[in-house]
């Protein structure tokens, strides 16, 4: 049975320019980023700004066309953004970002957002769309009470619960989430992580998690992609990821976390700024922040290697035990 | 930076080309050039040679060709009114129209920046409000009814002022009030707003914690970010005034272009209509052109420009 | 009296909503302090106030003295002298707050010249110097640059070389790594650390991020709506938090490593400043609360193992849960 999602060498160019007769640049923002999400897992996907990420993302609902590469839902290609066929897709696959504010229309309930979907989607009469939106905000946690009020009248915690819920209105089978719960504050933030899992395992749906927040994607995740400049350098079991990284990359990653109870000395202090995607170096290219780059790293780029089980890794050095004792 | 000002040239260039252009096919689109611009009466022989001389039997191309080289010489064409070039009869009126117009852009300038200013930082009190109203009430009446209103107090009810003419410069005193008026509320309002976005500002924030004196912070760290969006609406501002001339010096029958577009177009002097026209857009590129060269000046960050994905 | 800076009642009100309701708080010299709490607590309206930076529509009552000196109803010159000179502050999103049309040894030098009569050639050289000390590669080209040219994480070192540019006694952080990605936030924390400790100068450092605290910090205070609901000594609060909200704030963050578990979030929301309960703020939150939570307002009180706490209920002390403080330095 194919994969609910599956994208292959995704590559995603943007041009630039400087000044108005200035020489057009490429840079490639997603450069041939293949992964698969199985019905009902979670794949998180992690990097810094620049990293590609939410590009990805727009590319895997189709929003942004891939100019390389493609994506499959259920083993179909993806449709053209905007076509039919696409609308029909998106009515299975949802997007949840990360300002609710921004995502919702001022002007309108919540109950009349939360039915705007099924009424696209020509989804049922009347009555029955009134009872699903019922239905659904008792099971993101907002009182019926709340159905008419507008997003400005609401706690941000309760707008991402509004977003969340229209997003489910026409069951999707998948949710690519775009660091839906950064604005929130950390109690907050909890509640809507525990409805995102509740909900993932009561109606086995897929989802992919882009965040920047390594201790909420480890919470909520099956699988880890960590992305650098456009390429996923690591992918494995969100375990595995954590607990035995095998990209230095993402070791660093891992060990910018602050966390209670860990010295500040052990932790690896990457040196050096964040990837500037239009400034690619050559070879691996984390070469330049790398501890551990040699001369092969400066010229030569990395192929994708297994790294253990279930995970595939990036670098020259992935699956050495010199590295293992780095870390 | 020379790029910067490479590529705003060359866009001030295509604008002024693309007026002129429109001007050309305007012309050839409203009856025969030689009829129109020489008059019905004239003899059959005048208008061959007028035929001949700007090569309207010419295939278009050529005539477009030969329009710009003329315009480029300034040859604009004669008047129908006493034949003497265009050109001549506008540049006689630039004077006067310069007199009204400068000094309401100084007046406008001088009064409503300021005005705004203080108000952006009095904010919420009694001196922001009367600011504010008073700005609105400026650049809501239209300005004949504010020149009449100035009239009926000036000339009429006080006598202190003359109501229309040119022949003191107490004459130009209620034409330049007119037109500055809307323009100085327009400047007020914009200036507030602007500032009071700035003063919001983090940076603003940063260097008061930095112990830099509330003067300072206003003088050093303020006005130079509010400056952006100020000279923009300055920048509009010339377009309005050339917009207000032609109502201001018709209404206190003062001998500006402004009054001499209005009697050509009734007179179907459609050369010296042609001539106003292009002056003004070349007056409202060189003023576009000015206001984007200060922006790069003011704003480092519009010095090199990626454009969007 | 020893401390630096010395808060006392200080309340805040922005348009008669209160929003501060009382803070008492020291900072000794040298020290390193943590403000931890959500958005909207008051931790920054505290320093914001103390400095006298707030706008106009702020009412301000209380007391804060820096070394004696009193600074709220101090007149404006004497507030200009102190800020930048003896207390300096950084903030959140760095990009934003260096001014975009000014370059940046400039806003650097405008520091040393206010606060110690450097100009010309020696304010410069002192510029350099300070943009070289917080790790601004190649600092001599890049003096006269203007802050869009860098990036987020340089623009923080930049407003740090401006604070430092004073020689402050104290350093007020203001949520200095939150808008910074996770390897850059790990390098900005680490160059506060090793400033505070060349410098020798105190550090009040206010975070969201308990974790980034707890690196960085001697002591902690946690806020809630406006009031310190508990305060002591690193170890110890992470170890044994007492006051339900700080216990129920660790529980809402997921752990990076052990076993992964269901996270424990805390119910509702912060309460709206202009209609708290009459009683303890927390209380509509809090498992613990009985009737008494909510008609009074605990007041903080020192408790016998050193810490301060605002509760009627706190969490009991488990016996062996208290763990040798060097583990977090």
């Amino acid at each position: 049975m194919s994969p609910l999602l599956e994208a292959r060498d995704l590559v995603r160019i943007y041009q630039t320019r400087r000044g108005l007769l200035g020489r057009p640049s490429n840079v490639r923002a997603v450069d041939g980023v293949s992964l698969k999400v199985r019905r009902g897992e979670t794949l998180g996907v992690v990097g810094e700004s620049g990293s590609g990420k939410s590009s990805l993302g727009r590319m895997l609902l189709g929003i942004d066309t891939a100019q390389g590469g493609a994506v499959y839902t259920n083993g179909k290609a993806m449709p053209v953004f905007g076509s039919p066929e696409w609308r029909s897709l998106r009515a299975r696959i949802q997007m949840i970002y990360q300002d609710p504010l921004a995502a919702l229309d001022r002007r309108i309930s919540v109950a009349e957002q939360l039915r705007e979907p099924l009424d696209i989607h020509r989804i049922g009469d009347s009555e029955s769309r009134m009872a699903r939106v019922h239905e659904v905000m008792l099971s993101v946690g907002l009182r019926l009470d709340q159905a008419d009020k507008f997003p400005h009248e609401l706690s941000g915690g309760q707008r991402q619960r509004v977003v969340i819920a229209r997003a489910l209105m026409t069951e999707p089978e998948l949710l690519v989430c775009d660091e839906p719960v950064s604005a929130l504050d950390v109690s907050i933030q909890a509640q809507v992580v525990n409805l995102l899992a509740d909900l993932q395992h009561d109606r086995g749906l897929g989802m992919v998690f882009i965040s920047h927040d390594l201790k909420v994607v480890r919470n909520l995740c099956d699988r880890v992609a960590v992305m650098y400049l456009g390429r996923i350098v690591e992918e494995g079991p969100a375990d595995t990821i954590f607990s035995d990284p095998q990209h230095p990359y993402t070791q660093a990653l891992v060990s910018s976390v602050p966390q209670p109870g860990r010295a500040l000395k052990s932790r690896i202090i990457l040196q050096g700024e964040p990837p500037n995607p239009g400034n690619r170096p050559p070879g691996c290219a984390f070469h330049p922040r790398c501890h551990k780059a040699e001369d092969i790293c400066r010229h030569t780029v990395p192929e994708t290697r297994s790294a253990g089980v279930e995970c595939r890794a990036a670098c020259h050095f992935a699956g050495h035990a010199s590295l293992r004792e780095l870390a | 930076m020379i790029r910067f000002v490479t590529s705003r040239l060359f866009r001030a260039g295509l604008t002024v080309l693309s007026v002129m252009t429109f001007a050309f096919v305007v012309l050839r689109m409203s009856g025969d050039p030689a009829q129109v611009l020489l008059g019905p009466d004239v003899p059959q022989n005048v208008v061959q040679d007028f035929r001949d001389r700007w090569g309207l039997d010419d295939p278009i191309w050529r005539q477009y060709l030969s329009y710009l080289q003329a315009m480029m010489q300034g040859d604009f064409g004669l008047s129908m009114r006493d034949r003497s070039p265009a050109i001549d009869l506008v540049m006689q009126r630039i004077p006067a129209t310069l007199q009204l117009t400068i000094p309401a852009l100084i007046l406008q300038l001088a009064f409503g920046i300021p005005a705004g200013i203080y108000a952006a930082l009095k904010q919420g009190t009694l001196a922001d409000r009367s600011v504010i109203v008073a700005a609105i009430v400026g650049f809501t009446v239209p300005s004949f009814v504010m020149g009449l209103l100035l009239v009926l107090i000036f000339a009429v009810t006080l006598g202190a002022l003359p109501s229309g003419g040119a022949s003191s410069w107490q004459h130009a005193i209620l034409p330049v009030l007119t037109m500055s008026i809307g323009g100085i509320g327009v400047l007020a309002r914009f200036s507030r707003s602007a500032m009071i976005e700035v003063m919001g500002a983090p940076y603003i924030r940063t260097a008061s914690a930095k112990g830099v004196s509330w003067s300072d912070v206003v003088r050093n760290h303020a006005l130079p970010n509010a400056a952006v969006p100020i000279v923009t609406i300055v920048g509009f501002m010339v377009g309005s005034l050339i917009a207000g001339a032609i109502i201001v010096e018709t209404i206190f029958s003062w001998p500006g272009m402004g009054r001499l577009l209005i009697v050509s177009v009734t007179n179907r002097d459609l050369a010296v209509v042609q001539c106003i026209l292009l002056l003004v857009a070349a007056v409202m590129v060189v003023s576009n052109l000015t206001v984007d060269l200060l922006y790069g000046w003011l704003d480092p960050r519009l010095r090199q420009t990626t454009s969007a994905h | 009296m020893n401390n630096l800076v010395e808060i006392r009642n200080l309340r805040v009100a922005f348009d008669g909503v209160p929003v501060l309701h009382g803070i008492d708080l020291d900072v000794a010299p040298g020290e390193a302090l943590g403000l931890v709490g959500e958005s909207g607590c008051g931790k920054s309206v505290t320093w914001l106030a103390a400095l006298g930076l707030l706008p106009g529509k702020a009412s301000v009552s209380g007391s804060v003295y820096l070394q004696g000196q009193d600074l709220t109803g101090a007149p404006r010159q004497a507030l200009e002298r102190v800020r930048g000179k003896r207390v300096a502050m950084i903030f959140q999103d760095p990009s934003s707050a260096l001014n975009p049309v000014i370059r940046v040894g400039r806003q650097i030098i405008e520091a040393l010249r206010l606060h110690r009569g450097l100009a010309g050639t020696a304010a410069k050289t002192e510029a350099l110097r300070l943009m070289d000390l917080v790790g601004i590669p190649d600092a001599r080209n890049r003096f006269n640059l203007y802050t869009h040219e860098f990036s987020g994480g340089q623009a923080q070192r930049l407003m740090i070389a401006m604070a430092l540019a004073g020689e402050p006694d104290l350093l007020i952080a203001d949520e200095p790594t939150t808008a910074l990605d996770a390897t850059i936030q790990a390098q900005i924390l680490d160059l506060l650390i090793t400033l505070r400790h060349e410098m020798s100068m105190a550090t009040v450092f206010i975070s969201h991020d308990l974790a980034a605290v707890a690196q960085v910090c001697e002591r902690v205070c946690v806020m809630y709506a406006g009031k310190i609901v508990e305060e002591g000594p690193v170890a110890q609060l992470f170890d044994t938090p007492r006051h339900p909200y700080t216990q129920g704030l660790f529980d809402a963050i997921p752990s990076l490593s052990g076993p992964r578990r269901r996270l424990v979030p805390i119910p509702g929301t912060v309460p709206d400043p202009r209609h708290l309960p009459t009683g303890c703020a927390f209380e509509p939150r809090c498992a613990r609360a009985r009737t008494f939570c909510t008609q009074h307002r605990p007041e903080l009180l020192p408790q016998p193992e050193g810490r301060q706490l605002a509760c009627a209920y706190p969490v009991p002390v488990a016996q062996d849960a208290v763990q040798p403080e060097e583990e977090y330095q």
